[in-house]
């Protein structure tokens, strides 16, 4: 399994798509770990520098529907090249939500007053979150404050996380 | 309640239900090309596991980009084939032998009835023309198929469309598809299987059938599927007369994977063919639809007939009758890709490429190429095209670039007119003077 846990890069928007987590012009590259420093080119947002704000960061925390447009799982492999195995939003596009879990990652769905009071309470600060699969338990902090959260993961999805991914589940069940 | 095709073949293909709503199930083939498998074989190398579950099951073919056209087209096409080699996968086709991976592997006798398949590219939904049930996958999904000839799927609904009546002359079964991703909209079908059904498909030859299966995913589908019958049967007999004792006998035996008459669906969709005029697309998705005559006189920069869509024989055949004796408008350009290299060599011995060349087309070998503008045909930006491929969305064919989807009668007449225009064929409206 992978480790669930890092600091949060806030990235304050809805609707971040493929193309921005991963631009198109990269899909002729046969090895993921090429795709290392082009992770989030092209997002548009403002105040956002991917060179200071990706340093030492690990989970991503963001609005509704990330990971919409294009199904490249590149997107999740770009992420993964980075070190976030965990992207916490009010939503997901339903093919990068397949393919996050496909590769061992985690995402959590919370609800958007949720990721309102986490935005407001722990953005512009270092905040720390960790991740147990087993208990669904989200527990994040910083200097000031301590939050537990509890989310929602199905049961296939948790075997998933826990074999590190679809590949490794499969070669070992079937 | 009885079953759908879709529902029998997943019962029969059953390996594993780790949870209600999943199902996994044992593959009967595993189709690869080198755009999207090289990077699931590095994968599957990094992680120590390169490996194959049946080399006889894994078709693979270069198509996308063929000839390579730089240094990283080249490399995709060399770790596919150096992966063929060092696994035994024997049914390997490279340029030369090779062609639009949707036309190349029916053509081949690698579907039948009943079959599971994925592939790494969205139009695999083709091969369901076979009563196959045949989705396109993501990467891992591709890795895991390749490595234990296996795949997980949720289990899809179906909806049924039936299509009854004739088809006006000049009408062909790209319209019909088109009206209906019109009908059903491009996320109409999202998590479904289309079914088609009725007269209408029943006449259809398998080279038609494949064309409306091939774009079931333009509205969402997971796979588009037809009843087998003798029509299959008579198209795969070469590939299966060993297994059966006579053509009645395969019949009988594909006839398993029929849907039961009280079969659940979660739709119905009713279509007129003999109300269905020919058909293209405006916009940049595939479900901005309108008769041709409503976009009669559009200008158009280049015309491409080809794709796993619509670059069989039968099509250029269909065009070629048009375009014998005429030329090709001075103000535009015209590109036909056959499809596989027996279609090309065909063509060649029918003297339809003898016709396209007279009328003024480049003929290029097989491949996807300008398809998904990354070869052999690219738009400039600001340039239109006509073409009988089955994506329109901004950019496919080159950046800045509009793709008007058509049939290829209605490809062939917009070569000769220099604008979009319903053909001569078509009996119901202007022809092409
Ligand atoms: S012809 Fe076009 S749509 Fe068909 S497989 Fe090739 S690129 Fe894809």
């Amino acid at each position: 399994m992978k480790d669930f846990s890092g600091y949060v890069l806030f990235l304050d928007r809805s609707d971040i798509n493929t193309d921005e987590i991963i631009p198109a012009k990269y899909l002729t590259e046969p090895d993921r770990e090429n795709l290392g420093p082009y992770l989030l080119e092209d997002l548009e947002l403002e105040g956002f520098d991917r060179t200071r704000d990706l340093q030492g960061r690990s989970v991503i925390l963001t609005r509704a529907n990330f990971g919409c447009g294009s199904s490249r799982e590149h997107a999740p492999w770009a992420l993964e090249i980075n070190g976030f195995h965990m992207v916490i939003a009010e939503s997901f596009a339903r093919i990068f939500r397949q393919n996050m879990f496909n590769c061992g990652m985690l995402t959590v769905e919370l609800p958007g007053e949720t990721i309102d009071s986490l935005f407001s309470k722990y953005r512009g600060s270092e905040a720390y979150v960790t991740a147990e699969v087993d208990k669904s338990l989200l527990t994040i902090s910083n200097t000031q404050s301590k939050d537990e959260i509890s989310f929602h993961i199905s049961g296939y999805d948790k075997e998933l996380v826990k074999a590190n991914g679809w590949v490794e589940y499969a070669d070992l069940r079937y | 309640m009885g079953q759908t095709i879709t529902q029998k073949i997943f019962h029969s293909h059953l390996v594993d239900k780790p949870f209600d709503e999943v199902s996994v199930l044992r593959l009967d083939r595993v189709f690869c090309h080198e755009i999207t498998t090289p990077v699931a074989i590095t994968d599957l190398v990094r992680k120590n596991k390169d490996r194959v579950f049946d080399p006889d099951k894994i078709k693979a073919v270069i198509d996308h980009v063929s000839p390579a056209k730089d240094s990283k087209t080249a490399r995709q096409g060399k770790i596919m084939r150096e992966w063929a080699g060092r696994h035994g996968i024997t049914d390997f086709f490279d340029i030369g032998r090779n062609g639009v991976c949707h036309a190349l592997f029916p053509e081949k006798g690698f579907v039948r009835p009943g079959f599971t398949i994925i592939m790494g590219d969205s139009h695999t939904c083709t091969h369901g023309a076979f009563g196959a049930f045949a989705a396109g996958v993501g990467t891992t999904d591709l890795e895991v198929g390749i490595l234990k000839g296996v795949c997980a799927f949720k289990d899809p609904g179906t909806i049924k469309v039936t299509i009854e009546g004739s088809l006006e002359p000049g009408v062909f079964a790209k319209d019909v598809i088109l009206s209906v991703i019109r009908e059903l909209t491009v996320n109409g079908a999202t998590n479904q299987v289309l079914e088609f059904e009725g007269e209408t498909v029943d006449r259809m030859t398998m080279e038609e059938r494949m064309t409306l299966c091939n774009m079931a995913v333009e509205a969402g589908a997971t796979c588009g599927i037809c009843k087998p019958d003798m029509t299959t049967v008579n198209y795969l007999w070469e590939f299966i007369k060993e297994d059966f004792s006579s053509r009645e006998a395969a019949l009988d035996s594909f006839a398993r994977f029929l849907p039961d008459p009280d079969a659940d669906y979660s739709r119905t969709l009713h279509f007129d063919a003999g109300s269905v005029e020919p058909m293209v697309t405006h916009g940049y998705k595939p479900d901005n639809v309108i008769p041709v005559s409503s976009m009669q006189g559009r200008k158009v920069d280049q015309v491409y007939i080809g794709s796993c869509t619509n670059g069989r024989i039968e099509d250029l055949r269909v065009a070629a009758a048009i375009l014998k004796n005429r030329t090709v408008s001075d103000s535009l350009r015209a590109i036909v890709s056959p499809a596989t290299t027996w279609v090309y060599n065909q063509a060649l011995k029918e003297g339809i490429l003898q016709t396209f060349m007279d009328a003024g087309f480049c003929v290029t070998n097989p491949t996807c190429g300008a398809c998904l503008g990354m070869s052999n045909g690219v738009l400039a930006e600001g340039e239109v095209a006509a073409a009988t491929t089955n994506r329109n969305f901004n950019g496919r064919m080159g950046k800045g670039g509009m793709v008007h989807l058509m049939s290829p009668a209605t490809a062939a007449a917009t070569a000769v007119t220099g604008v979009i225009c319903n053909s001569e064929l078509f009996s119901n409206k202007r022809s092409i003077s």
